[in-house]
């Protein structure tokens, strides 16, 4: 054999190189759904929430989250006319078999759905030291259990606390905003069990979207601003002592 | 050539390093799936592997193409924005198979009081009783059709 080494130390790593290229091939493509053509979002009507329950029922039906784990949930807020800037929030089990009755009583009360808020600029897949959570193309903050190591950086770094190791797989789980329905035309399991029409999803590339109008008509706001996070979950109505 | 005397195993050691360098980035290629990268730092096919999860719950359109007749009643009442399976739960089993699973007959005193049991803490215009006093233990479907529930319109709905 005639190669040189001066020759085998060029062409070895160049050969790497070449068969690399070869063992990358192309990714699998999605069937009939085009991740650009859609940019996820949720409107949230706080005014018309009656707190049913209803949504957190069916998340965990649709989404076999374990009990005492929520990837939606509702909270009461009551605002006492005297201390307002310390509302008394509850949210039993979740909200999913709905709130004890409240009497008339001083202040106000309100229901304030909660759930991920596929932030654009999200805090939680930013600290994931594994690439297993991500914001995908199409505007939903999704979590590859594959990759996921369970170290929960992402659970303490969601200023909205909506994420949670789960006691089986011990992988990072969260609202996926049901991105197996939406893929396939249908809404989000919450929204579609919502009898008020409180929740819906919104999908803001999509021009016929009555967002729109929707946004433009009304003073929405989202939770945190402060935090620049890019949250993409609409809250219409929301009081000023939500946090 | 001078400069490389007596330098035969620095060479032997930059071969060592260079073959190091091969096998890793072979091995990295069989461990590092095809499709990371693809869209992010992270694996392009999770999208897919999640986006092909069974759905539980059919939607209403699902249910409107057998059952039009009910979506017709219901659409004339005030029960009309609320869908199919927020009160008879999740049916895509039932949608895909009519016959294997048939939905369970439900418990108005239950549903209809989970959302119409009066609350100070529900927004006002929303219709509220307080079940015990409102029908004295009559079910509420005696006048109520749940499907359309205003009793002057109750004639046609199921």
């Amino acid at each position: 054999m005639n190669l040189s080494r001066r020759h085998f130390l060029v062409l070895a790593p160049a050969a790497a190189i070449a068969w690399k290229a070869v063992l990358a091939g192309t990714p699998d493509q999605a069937a009939n759904y085009k991740l650009s053509d859609h940019w996820w979002g949720m409107l949230i009507d706080v005014p018309k929430c009656i707190g049913c329950g209803n949504c957190v029922r069916a998340c965990a039906t649709e989404n076999d989250v374990p009990d005492g784990y929520f990837r939606t949930w509702v909270e009461r807020y009551h605002v006492n006319d005297e201390n307002m800037t310390n509302p008394e929030v509850i949210s039993p089990d979740g909200g999913k078999e709905g709130f004890p009755v409240a009497a008339e009583d001083a202040g106000k009360y309100f229901f304030v759905p909660k759930m991920c808020n596929h932030c654009a600029d999200s805090p939680c897949t930013q600290v994931c030291p594994v690439g297993a959570t991500f914001v995908s193309p199409d505007g939903v903050v999704l979590v590859d259990p594959k990759y996921c190591l369970g170290c929960a950086y992402c659970v303490q770094a969601c200023p909205y606390g909506c994420r949670y190791i789960h006691p089986e797989k011990k992988t990072a789980d969260k609202c996926t905003l049901c991105y197996h329905r939406i893929t396939k035309g249908l809404t989000t399991a919450c929204c579609e069990n919502c009898p008020t029409g409180a929740r819906q999803l919104v999908d803001l590339k999509n021009p016929k979207d009555p967002i729109h109008e929707f946004l433009k008509t009304h003073p929405v706001q989202v939770l945190k601003p402060q935090m620049a996070t890019g949250a993409k979950a609409y809250y219409n109505g929301l009081d000023g002592s939500v946090r | 050539m001078n400069a490389f005397k007596d330098a035969g195993h620095l060479f032997r050691f930059a071969g060592l390093f260079v073959l190091a360098f091969i096998i890793f980035l072979v091995v990295r290629g069989y461990v590092v799936p095809k499709s990371f990268g693809q869209y992010g730092h992270y694996r392009g096919n999770a999208i897919t592997d999640i986006a092909a999860h069974p759905a539980k719950f059919a939607g209403h359109e699902a249910c409107e193409t057998c059952h039009s007749d009910v979506a017709d009643a219901k659409n004339k009442g005030k029960h009309a924005h609320v869908n199919c399976e927020a009160c008879h739960g999740a049916l895509a089993k039932h949608a895909e198979d009519p016959a294997s699973v048939t939905p369970a007959k439900l418990d108005t005193a239950i549903l209809c009081a989970r959302c119409h049991t009066a609350s100070a803490a529900k927004p006002k215009g929303f219709p509220q009783v307080n079940p015990a006093d409102h029908s004295n233990g009559v079910p509420c479907e005696t006048c109520h059709q749940p499907h359309n529930p205003a009793i002057a319109d109750a004639g046609g709905a199921k």
